[in-house]
Formats: C-alpha cells, structure tokens, sequence
C-alpha cells in the first residue's frame, strides 16, 4: 500500500514536496535499520504514552448509563422496539404475540413478492422476488429468513425516518453539518462490532439488540445520501416553489424533498443493504435467524448446508437490491384519458386476488400454508459430495499453497511488520503524507497511528496492517489486470460490473463460506476471504474509470497511430487512475471490516481482542479497538482523496 | 395608485457577492468599475439600475451571459435580495415585506418562467399548473377547472396527464408558462424562456407569446440573451452590461441612436430597416407640401421599401391608427436607413 502511494506521489507532486517526503522516508529507513541499537522507547510506544481510553470511555458510559439514567431511556426506547418487532414476528413466522393471527402462509407472502417484482420491473424481477420466497420455503429455511426480514421490516423504517430527518437538519444548518460530518466519517469506517458493544451495555442482546444495532449501523448512508439529494434539486425548481408563493414548509414537503426521489430511494437501498449485513452479523449478540444458523453451520464445518443459507443469503440481498433500486430509478407514466379503475390499479388488485386465493387454499393444502422440515428439500447431500470431491482433487494444491503462503508469504511479511520500530512506521506515514499533501497530510497520518499507538495495541494493530496490506496487494495483482480485461469491449464490461455490483451485495459473511471450504479454518482463510472481498471493488472501479475515458481521447490516439497497448499505458490508465485510486481506497475499507469479522475464524489482530470484549461487555475497550481499526481507514481514505483530488486537477477532471 | 406610477419602480438598486457587501457599498465613493469592485474581491452584478416598468409594458432585459441580467430580474421579485437601492412594486418596497407579505404578494401578483422550465418532476402536467393554486391554498375543484384552463390556453390540451419528462422540450416550457398564468398574475417575468429550445421552436413560441401578449395585456420583464428575439418583442430593451443598463429605450431608437459603443456594436449587424417606424422617422410637417396617401406610422421601413424606392416625394405623411397625420417622413432619411448612409 503505502510503496505504492509513495511511486505515485513522486511522479505528480511538485519537486520539493516529494523532496521533502524522501528525507522522512530516509529518516524512516534509518530508524528500522537501527532498530537493533534504537532505545526501548521508539522501539514500542513506552508506558507513559499509553493512555488509559478504554478507563475513560468506560467511565463517560457509567456516567451517562447510570448518574444520567440513560440507561431507562433506551431501555424504553427498546420496549417499543421490541413490541414491535412482537408484531411482525407474529405475523411473518407465528410467534406467539399480539396480534396472535399468524403465521401468513408462505404463499401469500410469495405471491405479493411476484406481485411487487412485476409492478417494478417486469417479469426477471418478478421470477427473483417470488423465486427467493418459493426457495426459502422450499428448503425448509421458512422460520430463520422470517425472524431475519422481521427486524429489517422494523429496522429499516426506523433507519430511513431518522435518517432522513437528520439529513434535513444537516442541509438546514452548517453548523450542525460541520459537526454531523466527522461523526459520519468515523461511524461509517467502524467496524461491525464496534457497534454491538455499546448495544449489549445498553440493550443487552437477542432480537431487540440485534435491531437496534441495525438501525444505529444503518443510518449514516441514509443521512448522506438525504443531504446530497437536498442539496442537487436545481436551483430553477426551488426558485420555481418560490415564485408559486410557497411557504418554507411546502417547499420542503412538496418540492425539495420529492425532487430529491432519487438520492432518498438510493439512500433506502443503502439502508437495507446495510440492515442486512448487520443483522446477519447480530448473530454475535444473539440475534436468531440465517446468520445464527450460518455461523453454527460454519464452526461444524458443514459446508453443504452452511452453502444453503448462503444461498439465502445471496438470494435475499440481491432482491432487495434488485427491488429497491427498482424503486429509485422507477419514473412515474401517466395513463391515458379513460382508464378504468381496475386497470390504474391492476397491480393491487392482482396483489390482493392472488394473496386471498393463496389463503384460502392454504386452509385446505397445509403445505401451502408451512412447509416443515420433514417435507423440506435440501441439496446439502450433494454440495457436501461435490465439495468433498473438488477438495480432494485440488488437495494437493490446496496443501501447497497453504503451506507456501504461510511459510514463504504470510509469516515471513507479519514477522517483517512486528519488527519495525513504531517510530520508523509513524516517520514512513509521515513520509508518504507529506509526498501527498504536505505537512497537513503528514500530520493527519502521524495523528491517527499517534492515537493507535497510545491505545496501546499496537501490536495487534499491526497484525490488522499487515493483513490488509497482504490482501489487498494480492487483489490488485489479481484485480487490476481483470478490470483492464473486463473493459476492452462494452458488453463485457456491462457483465462484469453486473457481477461486480451483485457480489457487492453480498453480506460480507458469505465470503467466509467458499475459503473455510477450501483451506480450513487458519492465517490462509482469513486472508482469502479479505483478497476475495476487496478485490470486487478494484475491478469494479478500474473497469468504470477506463469506461469513463472520453471517446475523443481515444479517437485522437487511434489517429497519433497509437497501438492498443500504447492507448491503454498512456491514455486509458493515466486518465482512469483517480477513479481506480477510489477503488483501491473502498478496497482497504472493506478489508479492514472483512479483517475484523474474519477473527471469528481464528486471527490474532484487533478483530480477536474485540471479540474478546464483546463477550466480556467491555465497552472502553471495544471502542478503543474499533476507532484503531476506523483511524486506519480514515488515513487512508485522507490520503487517497487528497491525491486523487490533486490529480483530478490537475488532469482538468473536475 | 394612479395610472402614471409604475407597476415597478427601481431606485439605485446594487446587487453585490462576497464577503460583507453591505458594508463594501458604503464605502463605496463615486462610479467605480467592475473591475475596480473584482479587484477588492466582489462580483458586482447589478451596479446602480434605475428604471422604472409601466403597466402593460413589455420591457426586455438583454445583456450577454455574465452581464447581470438574471440576478436583476431575481432582484425585481426578491428571489435575491439587494445590497442597496430600492425595489418598488405597485408602490411599496419589497425589500421591507415580511416573509408573508412576500408570499402573498407572489401568491397573488407574480408569475415567473424559467430558462430551464424548473417543472417538478414528480407531478403530472396538471398538478405542475395547479401548483402556485394549491400553495394558495384553493380547493381541489376550483385548482382543476383553473389549470385546465390555462393548459388550453398554452395549446396543451390532451395532455395533461403527461409527465414533464415525456413532454418535449417545447411542451415543457409550456407547462412552465401555464403555471406562471395560473394565478392571473399582473407581473410576468421570463428569464431566457426560449434559449433552451431549438431555433425552429423557439421562433414559434415567440410568436404564442405575442399572442398570449395580446390576448392578456400583462406588464412584463423578459430576459434574453438573443438581440433579435428582444428586437421582436420588446416595448422598451434595455441592455445590460457588467452589472450597468447601458441603454434603455425603444427597439427604434437603439438601432437609430445608440448610445454607447457597446449598444453600437450590437446594432451592427441589424437590418435596421426592419425594426425602424415610419413613427420614429415623422418630424414636424414645419410647412413642408405634403401630397398623396400617407403611410401608417406602423409600418416599418423595410415594408414601405418598394414604396421608398419608387415615390418621387422628398417628403412622405405619415398618419397614426385613427388616421390623422402626425407628421413628415424625409425619404431620403428613410432610404439611408433602408441602404445605409452613403460614405
């Protein structure tokens, strides 16, 4: 990573800003050529620089829980939740609460699921929303995807409302938005479980827990994307509302806020999306449903019916993907002068029709009304065959990478990272800061592993490092070459960013599945369902940034005589690298949370000690460790934004 | 208020951008340039405009892109409020309106139409109409038999379930005009309606817009950045440039007696004979013979041509509508607008 930024920077900053980032770099290079006579203290942070958070998190929490009685609050807060979370149990799976009427026979719920799918979209849609519906049920996964939809349809409502409403106040108030924006910035680069653990203190854990984590983790986008959709209603329109006499109220309500459609149903999309992977995640507080059963399945190792839920998984994400993004881009059609009610209507109706035929046949063919496991399908029997079969037959392979990677790759590099003087890596940061962006950049980098450093992990903070730099490297050399192959010609680039985008979806805990099936449960897993996770948004944005190359770049190097070869090295990939850089900075945000959800399969980072102190409910240090692992990718996100900002100017991009 | 105040009245009105404008104004001492305020970090764009809109007029605002068109006309119904002057509408000055009193005022005396149409997406053609009605508040029945109307009005009948985006770009300002008649307002302001539509289009919503003119008798500011749409429309043109109205007169006029180098290099390239009156040309008949038919103070000297070219009179009448004689039009001077002065 950090070699990289450095080659990159000294071709495009200016002479003395690069000079100057080399004098730190060799500073850097002496203190870990040193570091067998440096002193104790800039070998490891010394013990008076490591401060005591975790105490004073955990004391501002005490304070807050127990003198300011916040405790009650939320306590109150998740009562309702949970009363409502009562409601849509009952009604998806039969869970015996008020309003005591269901379970809804699956049928019916299948049946407005093809229902929905076609009013948005058309038939695919439609075979996908009711096809997923009919599998779940099928294979006999009808109870564990309900509980799970059941805290998304409650989450997700909560997450949009306040989102939303956040979103406003943010565009109505700089202030507020000055003060939202770092807030925002380091809630979306915490990991998963740096989330739980506050949620455990306060709520305590099971289905309640599991939802409010949800809304808490699922807000950020939706706040984002309401702001950005406030903000890009033409000026026109809004001077159109004013000069219709429109008071400030109804500008909002009837012209800001439905000009913005598109931004808010995209920031729906992203709530969802995220509802799901977290509430898969929630297992870890006791949340029951697909990820429980997946997490269970994972750790005995039974891959063939650990692949069903996957399945599920994948299904479910994709189609409410599918569906919302559906939604958002759905444009309203007006009806010719006319047109009867029942055709204006006709989706509902048919909604209604089918629903109400379904039940009344459910009274009569108990299948159609629940399918148990006794009648349920599985295909675990053979997947388990075709995995045992591809496994031994790629075995010795398997075996030898294993062994190679660990002996010759992995050990070898973390080794490496362990040795380095801390000193040495806050002076290579600051190096590759200044090269960048100057003694801002330096700073900033120096701040954030300063902190990581008086945390006190270091140690494990480095292992976290040293995985993500692995992995990531091993996705660009896999990834970069990919994107460049996927985007010679148009429709090969449509497929592949389709593949891109759907794989995007995916809960991040689905990668865990094909590496524990192919290497067992160790440092070679980890790092390939990292490689595996962050290598979909490399090839995704080298793919869109070579596409996004203007034609008339391209036509002028065709008549220079350029050779393909010679367009794509010096136009398509100078041209394409800030979008590629972009890439490559979600690519270490996603390694950085894949790193940390991995540890359940056994690493010894960051991701180990906050599982550690999920189970031991202990909030000081948890946060601790997740604002490590967000500092991360805050410096990296710093200093790629900078560069790629830099050289988006400087190439008139922007 | 009597017939001779007019509908709008503007008073010495700057609009400034930057840091503290208000108090950057005051400092101000004598006519500084626009490149004098640039330099002390504001864009000056509307620099000390004063004129004044009577009823019924259609006065153009015509400047290029930049010129400080747009921010004046947004300052005239305090889309923008001004930095200094005063803006006065039917008498009372809009800078002092509460936030009521300005709604009402736009809810009940303004229509604007915008370059870009700035429909809303989401509401069919009907509902986009009837939206300055249901702001006001009116009833569900009243809003619909209204803008059904004014949509027949602006020809779009049929299609008023449409959505803006299934409606060409014609159609679409279309809708945007209806919505700014809805409420019968006595103040329309247009701000480059045409500049987003094809040539072809936009000549033939011009010629809808003299119509509707015709028909509604409106006082109206219209911007544009096209001299010959201003040419066609206009009572009075008044050019803008970096902020100043370097010009405010009749089309006549401009093209006659331009009055500053800028105007002058706009009316180069003009057919004058097209836009110049027999009207403008009558001086008094001071005892000069007249004889034969008089020509009609209306018609314009590329029309009386074939006429100018063949008549053998020095002098021509020439007489108003009612068909009384208002004065003499010199041949020679007409002919020297319809060939150029001879060098």
């Amino acid at each position: 990573m950090t070699d990289q930024t450095m080659t990159f920077s000294g071709k495009s900053q200016s002479w003395t800003r690069a000079k100057t980032g080399w004098v730190i770099f060799a500073a850097a290079c002496l203190l870990a050529l040193g570091n067998s006579v440096l002193p104790a203290g800039l070998n490891r942070p010394p013990e008076w620089l490591v401060l005591p958070f975790a105490d004073w998190i955990n004391a501002i929490f005490a304070f807050l829980r127990d003198d300011l009685g916040l405790l009650y609050l939320t306590r109150a807060f998740a009562d309702g939740v949970e009363w409502l979370l009562d409601v849509t149990a009952n009604l998806l799976y039969g869970k015996n609460r008020w309003p005591r009427i269901g379970p809804i026979p699956w049928t019916v719920i299948a049946s407005i699921g093809f229902v929905i799918g076609y009013a948005l979209q058309g038939w695919r849609l439609s075979l996908l929303t009711g096809g997923t519906f009919v599998w779940i049920a099928v294979m006999g996964q009808w109870k564990w995807a309900m509980e799970t939809l059941s805290v998304i349809v409650v989450a997700a409502p909560f997450s949009i409302l306040f989102g939303l409403v956040m979103g406003i106040l943010a565009w109505r108030s700089k202030t507020f938005e000055r003060i939202l924006n770092p807030v925002l910035n380091i809630a979306q680069s915490l990991p998963h479980f740096a989330y739980m653990i506050p949620v455990v203190v306060f709520i305590g854990v099971g289905p309640k827990a599991g939802a409010i984590v949800t809304i808490i983790f699922s807000v950020p986008p939706m706040i984002r994307m309401s702001l950005l959709g406030l903000r890009k209603v033409p000026h026109e329109v809004i001077e159109s509302g004013h000069m219709c006499g429109s008071t400030r109220w109804q500008l909002l309500r009837h012209v800001r806020i439905p000009t913005a459609r598109t931004e808010i149903l995209v920031g729906v999309n992203q709530v969802i999306m995220q509802c799901l992977a977290m509430v898969v995640l929630a297992s870890f507080i006791g949340m029951p449903g697909l990820g429980q059963k997946l997490l269970q399945l994972l750790q005995a190792l039974k891959i063939g019916r650990s692949v069903e839920i996957g399945i599920t998984i994948v299904l479910l994400a994709v189609m409410l993907d599918r569906c919302t993004k559906a939604w958002a881009t759905k444009q309203p059609e007006h009806f010719e002068k006319g047109t009867s009610f029942a055709v204006r209507n006709k989706f509902l109706l048919l909604g209604i029709g089918l629903s109400l035929a379904c039940l009344a046949l459910a009274q009569f063919i108990p299948l159609m009304d629940q399918i148990g496991r006794r009648d349920a399908f599985t295909i675990s029997k053979p997947i388990d065959a075709v995995a045992d079969w591809f496994i031994v037959l790629i075995d010795p392979v398997s075996q030898w990478l294993r062994w190679f990677l660990i002996t010759w790759v992995l050990i070898p590099i973390r080794d490496a990272f362990l040795w380095m003087p801390y000193a040495a890596v806050l002076a290579l940061l600051a190096a590759v800061g200044w090269a960048i962006g100057g003694l801002r950049s330096a700073l900033v980098c120096l701040a954030f592993f300063g902190l990581i450093a008086m945390s006190g992990w270091w140690d494990r903070a480095m292992i976290t490092v040293y995985t993500v730099v692995v992995a990531v490297s091993i996705a660009a050399i896999m990834g970069f070459p990919l994107g460049i192959w996927g985007s010679f010609n148009e429709k090969r680039a449509s497929i592949a960013l389709l593949i891109c985008d759907t794989l995007q979806t995916f809960p991040s805990f689905i990668y865990l599945i094909p590496v524990v099936m192919l290497f067992g449960v160790n440092d070679v897993a980890v790092v390939g369902a990292v490689v595996l996770f962050a290598a979909v948004p490399l090839v995704r944005y080298t793919i869109e940034g070579l596409r996004q190359v203007p034609e008339t770049l391209i036509e002028a190097a065709d008549m220079s005589g350029a050779t393909r070869m010679q367009t794509l090295w010096k136009v398509r990939l100078p041209m394409a690298l800030p979008t590629v850089m972009v890439g490559v900075n979600q690519s270490v945000m996603f390694s950085l949370f894949m790193v940390i959800i991995a540890a359940f399969i056994g690493t010894q980072d960051l991701g180990q000690e906050m599982q550690r102190a999920l189970s031991s409910t202990d909030v000081g240090k948890g946060l601790v460790l997740g604002l490590a692992v967000a500092f991360m990718g805050l410096m990296v996100d710093h200093l790629v934004t900078t560069w790629a900002r830099s050289k988006k100017e400087a190439l008139g991009l922007e | 208020m009597t017939a001779a105040t007019p509908v709008i009245s503007c008073k010495n009105v700057w609009k400034l951008f930057g840091a503290n404008p208000e108090q950057y104004l005051k400092s101000l001492t004598g006519n500084p340039g626009f490149d004098e305020i640039r330099q002390a970090g504001y864009i000056a764009a509307v620099r000390d405009v004063s004129l004044d809109i009577a009823k019924g007029e259609m006065l153009v605002i015509m400047g290029l892109s930049g010129s400080g068109k747009s921010t004046f006309v947004r300052c005239l119904s305090r889309l923008i409020d001004i930095t200094g002057g005063e803006v006065a509408v039917e008498g009372q000055n809009i800078g002092e309106m509460s936030e009521k009193e300005l709604i009402d005022l736009r809810r009940n005396k303004m229509g604007m139409v915008f370059q870009s149409f700035g429909l809303l997406p989401h509401r069919t053609v009907l509902d986009n109409v009837a939206f300055p009605l249901e702001m006001r508040g009116q009833d569900r029945h009243a809003r619909r038999a209204r803008a059904l109307e004014v949509i027949e009005l602006v020809g779009l009948s049929g299609r008023e379930d449409y959505f803006p985006r299934e409606l060409s770009g014609g159609q679409q300002q279309r809708v945007g005009i209806a919505r700014s008649l809805a409420i019968e307002p006595d103040i329309w302001f247009l701000d480059e309606p045409f500049s987003a539509l094809d040539p072809l289009i936009r000549r033939e919503m011009q010629d809808e817009f003299l119509r509707l003119q015709e028909m509604l008798g409106k006082t109206i500011v219209f911007i544009t950045h096209d001299f010959d749409e201003a040419l066609r429309l206009a009572d009075r043109i008044a050019i803008m440039k970096d902020g100043v109205v370097e010009q405010c007169d009749t089309p006549d006029q401009i093209v006659l007696n331009p009055a500053t180098e800028y105007v002058a290099k706009f009316t180069e390239e003009i057919e004058k004979s097209r836009v110049v009156h027999a009207g403008v040309l009558a001086r008094e008949i001071n005892g000069h013979s007249l004889t034969g038919a008089p020509i009609s103070e209306k018609q314009t000297i590329s029309e009386l041509a074939r006429l100018l070219v063949n008549d053998n009179r020095d002098f021509l009448p020439v007489a108003n509508a009612a068909g009384s004689l208002i004065g003499a039009m010199s041949r020679q001077e007409a002919l020297d607008v319809l060939l150029g002065e001879a060098s």
